[in-house]
């Protein structure tokens, strides 16, 4: 499979894991959204220095681009392969979902007061959360 | 000139740690929840990458990188899938942080 085939199938696999199978729904969240900005600024910095030194370079045949790092076009966006960018959404959201979900897990949230798996909705994290610093706090 | 990815990393890093000492993100501070976090994406990523590799659909510079590897992975590959997924949990939990104080 392409790079281009499987950047894609990452994508899905990600929404598959955030959306069905733990249940996370970081997309649904307006943090998400403002943390994945944040990141998505600094990766564009990151993987276009990779990129455009060359560090990495791409075969044409796995990509809708070419072999030369153009700052914009040719399949480029910052030097990067556009796959790229799936790329980054695919491990940024997974990491997030996981992250997220071991949060709601015991021993994790034990101290936290609200029982496991209740906290579905943002409202209730933004409540448990300081309540999780107050609680740890030597 | 070897340690240029590597390099690159190392700036992620220190760039992100003042999130968790500032901002108290608490992301090093919860380690089994780091580590537990990360372990899923670091093997689906790193297969995913040994699989890219090799059919050759991208290659890395000998003269930036360290020659380290992990079967056909290079160290930085791996690196990076502890790296970037970390700097993404930072700024997640940064952003919590943010907005907490702020109220909402």
């Amino acid at each position: 499979m392409s790079y281009t085939a499987l950047a894609i199938v990452g994508v899905l696999v990600s929404l598959g894991v955030d959306l069905l199978l733990l249940r996370t729904k970081l997309l649904c969240r307006r943090d998400f959204w403002t943390a994945y900005a944040i990141v998505l600024f600094f990766q564009l910095i990151v993987n276009g220095i990779l990129t455009g030194r060359r560090v990495v370079t791409y075969d044409p045949s796995g990509v809708v681009g070419g072999r030369t790092p153009h700052f914009v076009g040719d399949g480029r966006f910052v030097y990067a392969p556009v796959e790229d960018l799936l790329f980054g959404f695919a491990l940024v959201v997974q990491t997030l979902a996981w992250w997220v979900w071991w949060g709601r897990r015991r021993p994790f949230r034990a101290r936290t007061g609200t029982p496991r798996g209740e906290s579905t909705s943002p409202e209730q994290d933004r409540v448990a959360r300081p309540r999780v610093g107050a609680d740890e706090t030597p | 000139m070897r340690f240029v990815y590597f390099g690159l990393l190392a700036a992620c890093v220190a760039g992100t740690l003042p999130l968790e000492i500032f901002l108290r993100t608490r992301v090093y501070g919860r380690p089994r929840r780091w580590l537990l976090s990360l372990a899923p994406v670091i093997v689906a990523f790193t297969l995913w990458d040994a699989y890219a590799i090799s059919r050759r659909q991208w290659s890395y510079d000998r003269h930036q990188t360290t020659g380290w590897r992990l079967g056909n992975v290079p160290l930085e590959e791996v690196a990076f899938f502890v790296v970037i997924p970390t700097c993404a949990i930072l700024t997640y939990e940064a952003v919590l942080a943010v907005r907490a104080r702020r109220g909402r």
